[in-house]
C-alpha cells in the first residue's frame, strides 16, 4: 500500500512541533503536522509570561518567542503544515496507520503514513468534574480560558477574583490580572501544599500580596447572573471542616484545579490507557502500546516545564521517524511500577535492547519531601539509588538509569521515594 | 389585540403554540428569559414516562399516554433527538416487589406495555443492574428526548407560522377588561383576547393576578449529575429505583440522546421558582444511590451538574382548565413529571379549552408543519462529509472539540428562526460546549461568532441569562 507520509503529527503544540523537527532530522523526510486551531503554537501562544526555555534554549523566553522557535525550525524542513484541521479518527491500516480529518480548505480527508505521533496536549478539569456546589453564574472560568480571553482577545473577565487551586496556570493568571487592574483576593488550595512551581507562588502571589489559603477549598458559589461571592471552608484530609466557612465577595472564580491528558482519539483507536497518567501507556521510546503509534508531551503525562515536553518529542520524533524506515524493537520488556511516594512513571515499559547508554524515567512523588531517596528495585534487588533534597508534586521528577544497571533488573522494576535515615 | 397571548415559552408553552399554530389566530408568546426551554424544560430527566406512574383517575395518566405518542410523531417530523428505550423500576427487597406489582397493575389499567422480570430476566435485560436487584417493572413504551430541542422545534414552527415571541419580556399584572384582557409586561401592555398560563413555577402567581387563587406553588428541587459518554455506553436502559413516599419517581440512572449518563434527582423544597443552585450533600446521596442501582459507573467521569424546579402544585396534578375566576385564561399549571411527556397533548387540550371558552378556531391553509433542518456533521459519513465541506467550507471548521461542532452548525444556530443570543443558547442549539471540557476551548470562540453574526458587541453578550455576563471591560491597551 502506498503511503502518503511517512510521519504524521497529530497537534501542533510544543510536543508536535518538537517531534516533527526531530522526525526530518532523522530521516521522515514526507512529514505532516496536523494542527487544530488558527495557528501552530498551542497553548504557548496564550502564554505570555516568561520563565519558558531556560533548560532547552538557556535563556528565558515568553510562550509565543518558545512556540516561535520550534515553529521556525520545522519551516526550515520540508514538513507540511495544516493549520484549522481536526484529526477525527486514527487507525491502524495493516502495514500503516489511517488518519482522517477535516479542516475547511482540504474539506474531509484520509491520509496514510508509516508512524503516527499523538501530540494532543490537555485540557482544564472544570467545575463540573470537580462538582463545586452552587449557583450556576457567569465569572466562573477555568483559568486558561481567561487567560485566552485576557492575552489573546484583549478581553478582562473580572475584577474581584478568587482563583481556586494552585496550579501554576492559576498562579500565572493571579499575577496578570493583578497587572491589568483587578483585586485577587485569594488563592484557595484543597491540598496542604501548593500544586505549582515553587517560583510561580514567589512571582505571582508573594510578590503581590495575594492571600494563598492552603488547604481551604470553595463550598458554595453564589450569584443570579454573574458570580456574588464564594463561601470558602477549610477541609481536613479533602473534606470541609464545618463552622470554619468565610464569604469572600468577588465577580470571578478562575479555576485551576488539574490538567487532563486529551485522550479521546488515542482511546477510540484502542490503545492502551494508564488510569495513573490518563495518557497512553509508553515504551522507553515514546511507543504506545499499539504499534506505530507513538505520543509525547502532555497527552502522555502532564509536565512542569515546556522544555521537558519538547526533550520528550524529541525522542518520540525519532522513534516514529525509525519507525517508519523500518526499524522495529524486540526483546524482553521490563514493567516500571509505582512504589510508595510515587503517584506514576513514564515511561511505563522498558525494552532493553532499545536502551543505549541509559534510560530516563519520568515520575511524579505524592506529597512535598526534604532529604529524601529514589529507590529503584527489581524484585527483592536494589537496582539504584538517588538522593533529593526536595521533591514536591508540583514538580516532575527525573532519573537515569544506565544500562548496566538496568541489566540487573527482572521482568519488572519499581520506582519509590522514601525518607532519608537520620 | 391579540387573540391568544401565552404566557411562558418552556415545553407547555411552545407546545400550546405550536397546536394554536394550525388555527387562524393572532398569537403572541411573553417569556421572561432571553430564549425559549430556559427553566424547567432544560433540566429535568430528559425521558418519555410510558405512564405506568399517574393514577388512573389522574389528569396526567390520559395526557402522558397521548403526550408520549404525539411526542413520537413531532420528533420525527421535525427531527428532533428522540430515542426509544426501555425503562426498569428494580427492587432491591420484597417492599419494593410490592411497589413493582403496584405499578403493574396501574401501568395495565392506563393502558401501558409493562412486565415484571425477576433477577434473571432483569439481568438479562439489562446486564449493568446491580445484581442485589431481585426483580423490576419493564416496559418499552419509554424514551429518551432531548428536551430543549423538543421545546425549541415546536416554537419554531409557531413563530415560523406567525406567533410573535417575545423574549427578556416579564408579565406583572393582567387587567380584566369588558371583552379582553390587558397584559401589562415590563416592556408594556398588551390586549388579548384570551391568556394562557404556562408559567411554569410561577403559575400560581400568574393565575392570582385574574383573581383565580385556587393554586400554591410547591416546587420542588431535583440535582442531578451528567457524565461522560464513556459512561452513557454502559447502560441501554432508562433506569428508576421505585418511588419515594412523597411519590417522586426514584432517583434513576440513564443515557441521554447525545449518548451521555445523567444521575438524578433527588425532590427537595426549592427556595423559589428559580432555585437551580447545587448542594454538596444532596450531590454525594445522588453518587451513592446511583452506584446502588448501577455499580460500574465511574464518577471520575462527571462532566457537570445541574438542578432543575419541578413545577408543582398543592393539587400534585396538573391543573388544566379554564379559570373560574376569568374564562379568559387557561391555565397549565403544576406541569411537573409527566410534563414533559404530557406536552404536546396538553397542547391539544389548551385549544379545546380555549374553543370551549368561545374562541372560533379556523384551521390555517398556509400552516406549515415544519422547520429548517439541523446539519450534525459527525452523523455524517466520510463522502457526505465531502460533499457538504465542498459547499460550505466552514462545515470543514472545528469549533467545538468535544462534541464535534464546525463552525458552519454553530451560525445555522445562531441563524435559526428563534435566534439565540447567548453561549448557553447557541449551545442547546447545537451542542458546542455541552462535551467533557465544558467549552473551555470553545467557549471564546462561540462568543466572537455571536458577536459576528448578530452585530452585537463581545461585551454584551451573556453566558445565558440576561444579566450573566461574561466580559467586564478591555484589557489595558
Amino acid at each position: 500500500m502506498e503511503r502518503n507520509y511517512d510521519v504524521i503529527i497529530i497537534g501542533g503544540g510544543p510536543a508536535g512541533l518538537a517531534a516533527a523537527v526531530s522526525a526530518y532530522e532523522n530521516g521522515a523526510k514526507k512529514l505532516l503536522v496536523i494542527e487544530r486551531d488558527r495557528e501552530v503554537g498551542g497553548i504557548l501562544n496564550q502564554c505570555i509570561h516568561n520563565g519558558f526555555g531556560l533548560h532547552h534554549f538557556g535563556e528565558e523566553l515568553t510562550g509565543p518567542e518558545y512556540a516561535g522557535r520550534f515553529a521556525d525550525m520545522v519551516a526550515k524542513t520540508d514538513a507540511e503544515v495544516v493549520t484549522n484541521t481536526m484529526v477525527l479518527d486514527v487507525a491502524d491500516a495493516g502495514e500503516c496507520r489511517k488518519v482522517s480529518c477535516i479542516s475547511p480548505e482540504r474539506g474531509y480527508c484520509e491520509y496514510t503514513a508509516g508512524a503516527v505521533v499523538l501530540c494532543m496536549g490537555c485540557r482544564e478539569r472544570t467545575r463540573g468534574a470537580i462538582a463545586i456546589p452552587g449557583d450556576r453564574p457567569a465569572g466562573v472560568f477555568s483559568a486558561g480560558t481567561a487567560q485566552r480571553y485576557v492575552n489573546m482577545e484583549g478581553y478582562m473577565v473580572g475584577k474581584r477574583v478568587v482563583i481556586l487551586g494552585s496550579g501554576d496556570i492559576g498562579l500565572i493568571m493571579a499575577r496578570r490580572m493583578t497587572l491589568e487592574g483587578a483585586k485577587v483576593l485569594a488563592c484557595v488550595e484543597l491540598c496542604p501544599y501548593s500544586n505549582g512551581l515553587n517560583r510561580n507562588i514567589v512571582q505571582c502571589l508573594e510578590d503581590y500580596g495575594i492571600p494563598l489559603y492552603l488547604s481551604h477549598t470553595i463550598t458554595d458559589i453564589v450569584g443570579k447572573g454573574r458570580v456574588e461571592k464564594v463561601v470558602v471552608s477549610r477541609v481536613d484530609g479533602g473534606k470541609p471542616i464545618a463552622g470554619t466557612e468565610f464569604e469572600i465577595e468577588c465577580d470571578t472564580v478562575l479555576l485551576s484545579v488539574g490538567l487532563i491528558p486529551e485522550n479521546e482519539l488515542s482511546r477510540a483507536a484502542g490503545i492502551e490507557i494508564d488510569p495513573r497518567t490518563n495518557g497512553p501507556v509508553v515504551y522507553e521510546n515514546m511507543q504506545t502500546m499499539t504499534e506505530g503509534i507513538f505520543a509525547s508531551g502532555n497527552v502522555v503525562h502532564v509536565h512542569d516545564l515546556v522544555d521537558f515536553v519538547s526533550a520528550e518529542s524529541i525522542r518520540a520524533g525519532r522513534a516514529a521517524a525509525e519507525f517508519a524506515q523500518g526499524k522495529r524493537v524486540g526483546g524482553d520488556v521490563i514493567t516500571v511500577k509505582n512504589g510508595d511516594g510515587v503517584n506514576y512513571t513514564v515511561p511505563q515499559k522498558i525494552r532493553p535492547e532499545n536502551v543505549d547508554k541509559g534510560v530516563e524515567i519520568f515520575f511524579r512523588t505524592n506529597r512535598p519531601r526534604h532529604d529524601s531517596v529514589i529507590r529503584v528495585r527489581s524484585g527483592e534487588v536494589e537496582i539504584c539509588k538517588f538522593s533529593r533534597e526536595h521533591m514536591a508534586p508540583g514538580e516532575m521528577e527525573k532519573i537515569r538509569i544506565p544500562s548496566v544497571l538496568l541489566a540487573k533488573a527482572q521482568g519488572e522494576i519499581t520506582v519509590c521515594v522514601e525518607d532519608k535515615e537520620a | 389585540m391579540y387573540d391568544v397571548l401565552i404566557i411562558g415559552c418552556g415545553v407547555t408553552g411552545a407546545a400550546a403554540a405550536y397546536t394554536l399554530a394550525r388555527y387562524d389566530l393572532k398569537v403572541g408568546i411573553i417569556e421572561r428569559f432571553n430564549d425559549v426551554a430556559c427553566a424547567t424544560t432544560k433540566a429535568n430527566s430528559a425521558i418519555m414516562h410510558a405512564g405506568y406512574d399517574p393514577k388512573p383517575e389522574s389528569r396526567m395518566a390520559p395526557l402522558n399516554r397521548r403526550g408520549i405518542a404525539l411526542a413520537k410523531e413531532i420528533c420525527d417530523k421535525l427531527h428532533v433527538e428522540y430515542k426509544p428505550m426501555q425503562s426498569l423500576v428494580i427492587a432491591f427487597n420484597e417492599h419494593d416487589m410490592e411497589e413493582v406489582r403496584a405499578l403493574y397493575e396501574r401501568g395495565l389499567k392506563n393502558g401501558v406495555s409493562v412486565k415484571v422480570l425477576d433477577h434473571d430476566e432483569l439481568m438479562k435485560a439489562e446486564p449493568a443492574i446491580n445484581p442485589a436487584a431481585i426483580g423490576a417493572l419493564w416496559s418499552d413504551d419509554s424514551a429518551i428526548i432531548n428536551p430543549w430541542e423538543f421545546a425549541t422545534a415546536m416554537a419554531e414552527v409557531a413563530v415560523l407560522n406567525g406567533a410573535e415571541l417575545m423574549l427578556s419580556t416579564k408579565v406583572e399584572n393582567i387587567k380584566k377588561n369588558a371583552d379582553s384582557l390587558t397584559v401589562v409586561t415590563d416592556k408594556g401592555e398588551l390586549e388579548t383576547r384570551y391568556v394562557i398560563n404556562a408559567a411554569g413555577c410561577h403559575s400560581a402567581d400568574i393565575a392570582k393576578m385574574v383573581g383565580d387563587d385556587r393554586l400554591t406553588q410547591t416546587n420542588m428541587s431535583g440535582q442531578y449529575f451528567v457524565l461522560d459518554k464513556a459512561e452513557g455506553a454502559k447502560v441501554n436502559s432508562v433506569i428508576f429505583r421505585c418511588p419515594d413516599e412523597n411519590g417522586f419517581k426514584g432517583i434513576l440512572v440513564a443515557p441521554t440522546v447525545h449518548g451521555n449518563l445523567i444521575v438524578g434527582p433527588d425532590a427537595n423544597p426549592a427556595r423559589d421558582g428559580d432555585d437551580v443552585r447545587t448542594t454538596s450533600d444532596i450531590l454525594t446521596m445522588l453518587k451513592a444511590r446511583g452506584l446502588e442501582s448501577v455499580p460500574s459507573i465511574n464518577y471520575r467521569n462527571i462532566i457537570r451538574q445541574y438542578a432543575g424546579v419541578r413545577p408543582t402544585t398543592q393539587i400534585k396534578d396538573f391543573t388544566i382548565d379554564i379559570s373560574p375566576a376569568c374564562d379568559r385564561m387557561i391555565n397549565l399549571a403544576g406541569m411537573c413529571s409527566p410534563g414533559l411527556s404530557s406536552a404536546p397533548a396538553v397542547g391539544e387540550e389548551a385549544a379545546r379549552l380555549l374553543s370551549a371558552s368561545g374562541l372560533k378556531l379556523r384551521a390555517k391553509e398556509s400552516f406549515k408543519d415544519e422547520r429548517p433542518p439541523v446539519v450534525h456533521l459527525a452523523s455524517m459519513s466520510a463522502d457526505e462529509k465531502r460533499a457538504l465541506i465542498a459547499k460550505n467550507p466552514a462545515y470543514g471548521k472545528i469549533i467545538c472539540r468535544c462534541e464535534t461542532v464546525t463552525e458552519g452548525e454553530i451560525v445555522d444556530a445562531i441563524r435559526r428562526p428563534i435566534t439565540p443570543r447567548s453561549i448557553d443558547a447557541v449551545k442547546r442549539r447545537c451542542r458546542a460546549g455541552m462535551g467533557r471540557c465544558q467549552g473551555g476551548f470553545c467557549s471564546p470562540r462561540v462568543h466572537e461568532l455571536i458577536s459576528r453574526e448578530l452585530g452585537i458587541p463581545m461585551e454584551e453578550i451573556p453566558l445565558d441569562k440576561d444579566g450573566s455576563f461574561i466580559i467586564t471591560g478591555k484589557t489595558k491597551a
